[in-house]
């Protein structure tokens, strides 16, 4: 039919058109490289041994500065993630305290129902204990992020799905740190260079070295590496599930739905054929 | 082909063409129906979220069951705490409020009840007790009325030192939670 | 209309009520035996798409609602308590945004329809400019519930958008104030939006029904765009449209819940996962990609004409780009509806598709060079197009011979 294909020509031509200034416009920061990662593809689901490492890195390292007040003890004993004991989650709580106007002193043990407490009471706080800069909440940090893929490519991903765009980028900017800026780029006091932080001046110093975390291999598990790369990956991976906790049953979900549509489509369409035979049209 | 007579809802249309199509051959029929059915099973399978949604989200649900300790409740003296968003008595009783309600005899009752049913054994100081009236659900008011117990200003209910109705308009003791003593200091209700 | 009716109550109980209320005898008319054109192609199920649409978007908002709650302290976590608390929030949450979307894309779809077919002209005119209505309530309704999650774009978004009121000669200030509840946008914003996009889609709803009104009058246009002769030309709604289009509706909602199961935020953007903050601005600021190509109308005028400047000229180019919609039916006054028998419109429809798409791409770039250049050239173009291609090609194209009726030309296709 003529509409379909003039207008698969016009789409092919606008493409061709846009692709060229896209190109030039690509700054100088290195390509943020696409890792491979367990939640990634209809199939994905999260690990939950890597969700566990993930959260030893976010409870060691990263929440003495970031928050994460959507994050309730509780979820980490939910399905889907990295499927801590309900006793291990109240163990967890009550080494933590938590503000409660009812309770004496105005603190008490936090439970299983409380929310992460911050690190800082008041956004001021932290303001004065990071130079100048809150530290970003890590709730849904990781799907905050993104990754830009340059023009022709990104519109795979639409029909790939690809929604991992924040773990790749958290991943790169936590490699991406360079102990001197590169000749010529005037770094500010405080600030650390970073590949892949907009503007390369970052106020977070490297966070991770090798060795900095302790983990502790399962019984009959092999022992992970303890390098940065490991836990940028781990860290990365704790970060989606976080930000997006149900994906496990919102993908089985969705694949029923999918089967289910594209049957229901083939019965309807028999359907509408039969009812159509015999009128011309 | 005749025109199906019955609404012009899609779903029920095509199941109308498949109760309809009389003369038309039995494999067509099938199809009609088999569509109707897996049609009639997806709208159904649609329906069921949109109803659910409704019920007590996850954060509700992490709040049903509380811990609660009693360390620092003195006798005679009483605590309202919150469960389920429901006020909750908690009460250490003395022994002159035990010995009064183990003494009335189940006869005077209005809502027979021991004194042993309303506590745990071993416990009998503590008295845990949703803090709403039976009556039309105000909070009652502590160590006041005719029997030594809780009396509730809205319509005049008088409650014994077991929080048995004694008096007044209220047709029910007052509502125990399901309760357990996790230690002797600590108690988890729901 | 009446004279299509075939029924008859059935019984004492049936008879009663047609004689007081007949809605039964409506129903039928109008969802039954209304007389449809027999060689509607795919492009026609869209209709029945948008009200599925409309019907999920309500639904889904109806039930976000009893959720969210419209503060700016507690906006952005009431949405994720939806997603991650609420049972089957995640998914809700994400049919009516991914929802959104779809809308947009069966909406273009429907209106690019009609632009081919000449779906607009007399005596369809009424009917055309009642869609075009709906259009604009629709670009309203989503800008406004774009808002409610309240994150960087959503404040961003409703700051840029509010300030094209300012352009307003003399009032622009003041309708600003009045509009925003405040100097900025803040807590009297987001309440008001949320009223409205709630209010809206039952408007929008009111007008879809005038709009098949206006429809059921002249009855519906065809591909081939002539005319329904006789009763040969037609089959009844029901049950040759209902099963077409519930059957395009099902084949819809394919891509749909693979975007709401499998790429619920590919359609958003990642920095409106990051609350609302009035101190900072995201350094590249894009709408909904439905928004971008009247977007990239009212960017792309950066210079002043006479003592009208930049702002208020960019406004006024968006206003006519809808306005140009609303007129099209005497813009272009050629004869012949379809396209199809259009050998040189065909083209110059091709090349305003791709125009259109362009300008939805560059409605997403920077704006830095050369995308403010293709986006003036592709403005200009879209103006061009309506104001003087398609009244100079309704003069001087010679059409193809049209077939005398719907039956006759289905019959040459069938041998042919």
């Amino acid at each position: 039919m003529l509409t379909f294909k003039t207008i698969i020509a016009a789409v092919a031509i606008a493409a061709g058109m846009a692709a060229a200034p896209a190109f030039a416009a690509e700054g100088t920061a290195p390509p943020v490289e696409k890792q491979s990662w367990s939640f990634a593809g209809i199939f994905g689901t999260y690990d939950e041994n890597q969700l566990q490492r993930g959260f030893q890195v976010f409870r060691e390292v990263c929440a003495n500065c970031h928050s994460a007040r959507l994050l309730a003890f509780r979820n980490l004993t939910e399905d889907g993630g990295p499927g801590f004991t309900e006793g291990q989650v109240k163990a967890l709580a009550a080494e933590y305290e938590v503000a409660d106007a009812t309770a004496e002193g105005g603190v008490r043990p936090a439970v299983a129902a409380d929310r992460w407490p911050s690190p800082f009471a008041t956004d001021q706080d932290a303001r004065d204990a990071n130079g100048g800069v809150v530290p970003p909440d890590f709730s849904v940090l990781a799907k905050a992020r993104g990754i830009k893929d340059a023009f022709p490519w990104w519109i795979t991903n639409y029909f790939t799905g690809y929604s991992e765009g924040g773990p790749d980028y958290i991943h790169a900017l936590l490699n991406g740190y360079h102990d001197e800026a590169p000749e010529g780029f005037d770094l500010p006091e405080g600030k650390f260079y970073n590949d892949y932080f907009p503007g390369h001046a970052i106020g977070m110093g490297p966070p991770l070295q090798d060795e900095l975390v302790a983990y502790e291999a399962g019984e009959g598990q092999e022992p992970v590496p303890m390098t940065v790369e490991q836990y940028s990956h781990d860290v990365a991976a704790f970060m989606m599930w976080l930000a997006e906790p149900g994906l496990v049953s919102r993908k089985e979900t969705g694949f029923k739905v999918l089967l289910f549509l594209i049957a229901f489509a083939g019965l309807m369409y028999a359907t509408k054929r039969k009812l159509w035979q015999g009128i011309e049209h | 082909m005749p025109l199906p007579a019955a609404s012009g809802v899609y779903c029920t249309g095509i199941v109308t063409l498949a109760t309809q199509a009389e003369h038309s051959t039995t494999r067509r029929d099938f199809l009609y129906v088999a569509t109707g059915a897996v049609g009639a099973v997806g709208a159904a399978a649609v329906v069921w979220p949109l109803i659910n949604q409704l019920n007590p989200d996850a954060s509700t649900l992490a709040l049903a069951s509380i811990e609660f300790n009693l360390a620092n409740i003195p006798e005679g003296q009483s605590v309202t705490i919150t469960w389920r968003g429901l006020p909750v008595f908690v009460r250490h009783r003395t022994q002159a409020e035990i010995d009064e309600a183990k003494a009335v005899p189940l006869a005077d009752l209005k809502d027979p009840e021991t004194d042993e049913q309303r506590t745990k054994p071993g416990h009998e100081e503590w008295l845990i007790m949703i803090a709403n009236c039976t009556h039309l659900g105000c909070v009652p008011t502590g160590q006041s009325g005719d029997f030594d117990g809780w009396f509730c200003p809205c319509h005049g209910s008088h409650y014994d030192s077991a929080g048995r109705i004694r008096k007044g308009p209220a047709p029910k003791n007052l509502v125990v939670p399901p309760y357990e003593f996790i230690s002797d200091t600590l108690v988890q209700i729901g | 209309m009446s004279e299509h009716s075939t029924y008859v109550p059935g019984n004492a109980a049936e008879k009663w009520l047609d004689e007081r209320l007949p809605v039964v005898r409506f129903a039928k008319e109008h969802l039954m035996d209304f007389p449809t054109p027999k060689n509607l192609n795919y492009w026609w199920t869209f209709g029945a798409i948008l009200v599925l649409c409309l019907g999920v978007q309500i639904v889904t908002g109806i039930i976000l609602a009893m959720h969210y709650t419209p503060n700016v302290a507690l906006a952005f976590d009431s949405v994720e308590h939806i997603r991650r608390d609420v049972n089957g929030g995640r998914i809700i949450q994400a049919v009516h945004s991914v929802g959104a979307s779809m809308f947009f894309a069966a909406l273009y779809i429907h209106i690019f329809r009609g632009m081919f077919f000449g779906s607009y002209k007399a005596p369809r005119e009424i009917l055309w400019i009642l869609g075009v209505v709906i259009f604009i309530l629709t670009m309203a309704t989503a800008f406004m519930g774009y808002v409610l999650p309240w994150g960087q774009m959503s404040f961003w978004g409703a700051t840029v958008i509010t300030n094209i009121f300012s352009a307003i000669p003399v009032v622009g200030e003041s309708l600003l104030q009045l509009l925003r509840g405040g100097f900025a946008v803040g807590n009297p914003t987001l309440n008001r939006f949320f009223s409205l996009h709630y209010l809206l889609p039952f408007i929008i709803a009111a007008v879809v029904v005038l709009h098949i009104w206006a429809l059921h009058v002249p009855g519906n246009n065809n591909p081939i765009g002539v005319e329904v002769k006789d009763k040969r030309d037609t089959v009844p709604f029901h049950p040759y449209y209902t099963m077409k289009d519930a059957f395009a509706m099902v084949l819809f909602l394919i891509p749909f819940a693979w975007f709401v199961f499998f790429a619920p935020d590919i359609l958003g953007h990642p920095d409106n996962y990051i609350q609302a903050n009035s101190q900072v601005t995201p350094s590249h600021i894009v709408p909904e990609w439905y928004l971008l190509p009247f977007y990239t109308i009212l960017r792309a005028v950066d210079f002043n004409v006479l003592f009208i400047n930049s702002q208020l000229g960019g406004v006024i180019a968006m206003g006519l780009s809808m306005l140009a919609l609303l007129v099209v039916p005497w813009l272009d006054t050629s004869k012949v509806r379809s396209g199809t028998f259009r050998p040189m419109f065909k083209w110059f429809y091709a090349l305003f598709v791709l125009d259109f798409i362009a300008l939805a791409y560059l409605g997403a770039q920077e704006a830095i060079e050369p995308y403010t250049t293709l986006a003036k050239v592709c403005t200009g173009y879209y103006f061009l197009h309506f104001f003087v291609i398609l009244p100079v090609l309704s003069r001087i194209e010679i059409a193809r011979p049209l077939p005398t009726s719907i039956s006759e030309s289905v019959l040459g296709k069938a041998h042919s």
